[in-house]
């Protein structure tokens, strides 16, 4: 009895899950291409020299300026973050499917990742 | 420049696709390749793999978890270890001499090439369920298509493969590595996955640790988008045919393909240790 609801719970996470790693796929990989055939028509980077941002805020700056390398980076960035989307999208499912054990797990996990961030960012 | 960008993006597509097919992040051809053909400086070779493991993840575990052959269940487990463990890993990195790491895990690496290559003929394992795989609903099944049919699948070495992981976490966060060939030799050996599962769910994992490290080297200035750009659009369109193939692939098939990648990364730890290279 339990382990025909565990196989539905799994499943549902599953398409949620595997929906959102593809919507951040497709989506960075759709602003890095506009970002890099911007950059390889114009021969600009829209930054002097080889230089590039690296904060946040410049990047989105950049952006919104049409800077092809503010828009790969900020592609790039979106690809970063889709993993860490994934996990967060994940304790929500959990919630839902009412799984505390899993839960509690990915809650753990998504607190150890904030944590690296900033702690990175203190560095 | 379009030219020098055509041949990162194809040799890139390259590591997506072995990365994808064995569990692995592609960096150990990402940075070599950047450094040793291009010149790229290591610092941005280093933000570029980060950026391609990531992308393998993703762009693999799509596939993957559509199919069922990822499980998610011991995907999310594992991560508290390896999360956990690349924190660790950061601070220990003053404290320990990295050399002495990379010789004992060169060393485990080599070990488990040596095991993998007895029972290179090896399908599946055959093993009974670690109880705690019952309480965490680690227990599971996926369809094969190369069988025709369902395999289920139980989970030894529960606490060991935790506590593997938890290393894999420390190596990653200590030496940079991605550890994704750790994974899967672990979930192997110790937690006796079908070995297509084991690759599927290492791909499922290496993309969160990699993306807490990823911030950091990103607001330090490492990832230069002129590098990383058609690095991740290479291994974003090499993992969706990886993704592909590794489905027809026998799990016998796929473990000859990784023991020599295995023995590489091991052989290369145990030179780094000696400081030969």
């Amino acid at each position: 009895m339990t382990d025909g609801n565990n196989e539905k719970t799994a499943a549902g996470a599953e398409t949620v899950i595997s929906r959102v790693l593809q919507a951040g796929v497709f989506v960075s990989a759709l602003i890095i291409l506009i970002g890099l055939v911007m950059y390889l028509a114009s021969g600009k980077s829209g930054y002097p020299g080889a230089s590039f941002p690296s904060d946040p805020a410049a990047v989105i700056q950049g952006l919104f300026a049409l800077k092809p390398y503010a828009v790969m980076l900020f592609g790039l960035f979106l690809l970063i973050l889709t993993p860490v989307l994934r996990v967060g999208i994940s304790i929500i499912i959990f919630i839902i499917e009412k799984d505390r054990l899993y839960t509690v797990i990915t809650a753990i996990v998504f607190t150890i990742l904030i944590i690296s961030f900033l702690l990175g960012k203190a560095q | 420049m379009i030219q020098n960008d055509l041949c990162i993006f194809f040799i890139s597509a390259a590591a997506g696709l072995l990365g994808s097919v064995l569990g692995l992040g592609g960096a150990i051809i990402v940075t070599p390749a950047l450094t040793l053909l291009f010149g790229i400086d290591i610092r941005y070779a280093i933000g570029a793999s980060i950026v391609s493991v990531i992308a393998t993840s993703s762009g693999a575990a799509v596939a993957y978890i559509r199919d069922g052959i990822t499980n998610i269940r011991i995907g999310m487990f594992l991560e508290i270890a390896t999360t956990a463990g690349a924190i660790a890993g950061a601070f220990l990195s003053g404290l320990i001499d990295a050399a002495y790491l990379y010789l004992i895990f060169g060393a485990i690496l080599l070990y488990s090439a040596a095991n993998m290559l007895r029972k290179v003929k090896t399908e599946f394992h055959c093993a009974a369920a670690h109880p705690a795989a019952a309480k965490l609903r680690l227990n599971g099944s996926y369809f094969d298509s190369t069988l025709g049919g369902r395999v289920d699948y139980n989970v030894a070495g529960v606490y060991e493969g935790f506590g593997i992981m938890c290393a894999a976490g420390v190596v990653s966060g200590l030496l940079g590595i991605g550890s994704g060939v750790f994974k899967v030799a672990a979930m192997d050996a110790v937690m006796k996955l079908p070995l297509k599962v084991s690759s599927a769910t290492s791909n499922f994992m290496i993309g969160v640790t990699a993306a807490a490290s990823a911030g950091i080297y990103f607001l330090r200035g490492d990832i230069d988008p002129s590098i990383a750009a058609p690095v991740a659009l290479g291994v974003l369109a090499g993992a969706a045919a990886g993704t592909r193939i590794m489905r027809r692939l026998k799990s016998a098939t796929i473990r000859l393909m990784f023991i020599p990648v295995l023995a590489y990364v091991s052989i290369q730890m145990i030179l780094k240790g000696l400081k030969v290279i």
